[in-house]
C-alpha cells in the first residue's frame, strides 16, 4: 500500500469520472474510490434529455457506463471502496476506506455527490421499500396497473413522473404551488400537462403515508384551506431535492451550513491540494453536465498544482545553494524593475546563488504559503527553508548581507 | 445462488427448512446490480449456514408484492418458510452479513 497516487478521486459519479478522464489523460496516476458501481445519481435517472450530444435523449445508466469506460480507457483505476476517513492536511493525503485499506495521494478530489432528501413525514420511513421510493428506475415496474403519488415539482419530479406513467395506471403529482406553476423546465412541464395519466393536486403537501405493511393511502393537506383529504394509492415517490453526502467530511473540509463543500471557481477547497466537484459542492446548478464540468476543472487545476509544486521543490527546496525567490506581478511596475536588478546581482554572484522568479499573478499559492502580501518581495532560501524575507525596495547591499548571513554555518 | 421465480419460490423458500436469504432485484435497479456480486460472495462464504436465492421482481411482480416487497433492493430472510427479517433500501453487504450472523 506504499504506492502514492497523483490523484485520488472520492466518488464515481459524473464529476468523479470526468476528473478521472482529465487526470489520466494528463498521465497522472488517478484512482477513483467508489462504494458501488460508478454512476452516482445519474445511474438511477431514467431519461436524460438535456445532456449535450444526445438529441434523442439517452438513459442515465447508459451514459454513465460510457463515462466509466471512457475513464478506464485512459487508465483510471476504479476501485470498489468506500471512503470513511480522510487526512487531508499533509502534503501526502491519506484516505481510509471501510474495507480497512489506506490510499495515499498528492491530490484529493472530493466528488461524493448527493442523495435524495427525505421529508420525515409520518409513515415515510416505516414504509420505505413498501411503496415509498426515491428511485423511479429501481421501483417503477412494481406499479404496473397501480396508482402512485409523486411529491415534488422540480426537473427530477416531473421527468420521473412522466417515466412512471409508462408503468402506473395513474400518477398523481402533489404540488405546493398554485395551479399551473411548476419549478421544472418548460419542455417537461408541457409534456406532463399533456400526459393523460398524470393528475395534479395543487397548493398541497403530503401530510402522512398510511398502510399496514405496504402503502395503502396518503393524507394530502391543502395549504390554502388546511383541508386534509385521503387518497388511496399504492406508491409514493419523493423527488424533493437532495442533500450532500458530506457527513464524512465534517471537520475536514470547509462546508457551508447545508453541508455543501465550499470551493472557488477552480474547485479548490480551503485545503491545498484538495478539490471538490459535483453535486456535493456549493453551486448554482446541479446537473450531469455541470458535475462533469466541475470534474474537468478540478483535475485540470490539480495538474497545474502538481506541476507548480514539483517545480518549486526541484528548483528551490532541493537546491544545493542559497536561492533568492523573487515574487513579482506583471501589473506592479516596481516589481518588474526589481527583477531586472536582481538578475544583475545574481549574474555578478555567479554560481554562489540561484535566482527563481515567481509570477504571483499565475502562481498565487506559493506566495500565499509564504505570506507574501507585498510585491515585490524576496525570500532567501537555504537548505530547503525560508530564512529571510524582504518586501518593497532594497539595494544590493541588503541582498548581499542577507546572503552572507545565510552562508554562516548553523 | 439459486434463481427462483413464481413457480419455484414456494418449494425453494417457503417450504425450505432452515435459513433462506432472498435477494429481490430487477434488471433496471442499479443499486441491486451493485449489491449482487457482494451477495454472491456471502452466499459462498455462508453456504453451510444459509441458502441464497435471487428473485427477479420484474417478471414476478405479484409474488414480490405478496411478500410485501415494493421497493428495491430488498433482502428477505426466511426461517423454516417464515419471513423473519428484511433489509430494504441503502442495503450494505455488511448489514446483510450482520443480520445473517444474528439469525444463523
Amino acid at each position: 500500500m506504499s504506492e502514492t497516487y497523483d490523484i485520488i478521486v472520492v466518488g464515481g459519479g459524473p464529476a468523479g469520472l470526468a476528473a478521472g478522464i482529465y487526470g489520466s489523460r494528463s498521465r497522472l496516476k488517478t484512482v477513483i474510490l467508489q462504494k458501488g458501481t460508478p454512476g452516482g445519481q445519474a445511474a438511477t435517472t431514467a431519461e436524460l434529455e438535456n445532456y449535450p450530444g444526445f438529441p434523442r435523449g439517452t438513459t442515465g445508466p447508459e451514459l454513465m457506463k460510457a463515462m466509466r469506460e471512457h475513464a478506464e480507457s485512459f487508465g483510471t483505476e476504479i476501485l470498489k471502496e468506500e471512503a470513511i476517513d480522510l487526512d487531508l492536511d499533509g502534503e501526502i493525503k491519506v484516505v481510509q476506506t471501510k474495507s480497512g485499506k489506506e490510499y495515499k495521494g498528492k491530490i484529493v478530489i472530493l466528488a461524493p455527490g448527493a442523495a435524495p432528501r427525505t421529508l420525515n413525514i409520518k409513515g415515510e420511513k416505516e414504509l420505505r421499500g413498501k411503496g415509498v421510493s426515491y428511485c423511479a428506475t429501481c421501483d417503477a415496474d412494481f406499479f404496473e396497473e397501480l396508482d402512485v403519488v409523486v411529491v415534488g415539482n422540480g426537473d427530477a419530479a416531473i421527468e420521473e413522473a412522466i417515466y412512471l406513467t409508462k408503468f402506473a395506471e395513474t400518477v398523481t403529482i402533489i404540488v405546493i404551488h398554485d395551479q399551473g406553476t411548476l419549478d421544472c423546465n418548460k419542455v417537461s412541464a408541457e409534456k406532463a400537462f399533456a400526459n393523460p395519466k398524470i393528475k395534479w393536486v395543487w397548493n398541497s403537501v403530503l401530510e402522512e403515508i398510511k398502510g399496514d405493511g405496504i402503502v395503502e393511502s396518503v393524507l394530502i393537506k391543502n395549504i390554502k384551506t388546511n383541508e386534509i383529504a385521503e387518497l388511496e394509492t399504492n406508491g409514493v415517490f419523493f423527488f424533493v431535492g437532495t442533500v450532500p453526502k458530506t457527513d464524512f467530511l465534517k471537520g475536514k473540509a470547509l462546508l457551508n451550513e447545508q453541508g455543501y463543500i465550499l470551493t472557488n471557481e477552480r474547485m479548490e477547497t480551503s485545503l491545498p491540494g484538495v478539490y471538490a466537484a459535483g453535486d456535493a459542492r456549493d453551486k448554482y446548478l446541479r446537473q450531469v453536465i455541470t458535475a462533469a464540468g466541475d470534474g474537468a476543472v478540478a483535475a485540470f487545476a490539480a495538474e497545474k498544482y502538481l506541476a507548480e509544486e514539483e517545480s518549486f521543490t526541484e528548483q528551490v527546496l532541493k537546491a544545493d545553494k542559497p536561492v533568492l525567490v523573487a515574487f513579482w506581478a506583471p501589473q506592479v511596475e516596481e516589481s518588474i524593475a526589481i527583477i531586472a536588478e536582481l538578475e544583475k546581482i545574481a549574474d555578478k554572484l555567479g554560481d554562489a546563488v540561484k535566482l527563481v522568479k515567481i509570477d504571483t499573478y499565475r502562481n498565487e499559492r506559493v506566495a500565499k504559503r509564504y505570506q507574501i502580501e507585498k510585491m515585490p518581495s524576496v525570500l532567501f532560501f537555504s537548505r530547503g527553508k525560508a530564512a529571510a524575507k524582504i518586501s518593497g525596495s532594497f539595494n544590493e547591499e541588503t541582498i548581499l548581507s542577507h546572503l552572507k548571513a545565510l552562508n554562516q554555518p548553523e | 445462488m439459486i434463481e427462483v421465480d413464481k413457480k419455484t419460490f414456494e418449494e425453494e423458500v417457503l417450504k425450505a427448512e432452515g435459513l433462506v436469504v432472498v435477494d429481490f432485484w430487477s434488471p433496471k435497479c442499479e443499486p441491486c446490480k451493485e449489491l449482487a456480486p457482494q451477495v454472491a460472495e456471502l452466499a459462498e462464504k455462508y453456504q453451510d449456514k444459509a441458502k441464497f436465492c435471487m428473485l427477479d421482481t420484474a417478471s414476478n411482480r405479484r409474488l414480490a408484492i405478496s411478500q410485501k416487497v415494493l421497493g428495491l433492493p430488498t433482502i428477505g430472510f426466511y426461517k423454516d418458510g417464515e419471513k423473519v427479517a428484511e433489509l430494504t433500501k441503502d442495503v450494505a453487504v455488511e448489514d446483510i452479513e450482520a443480520k445473517l450472523n444474528e439469525l444463523a
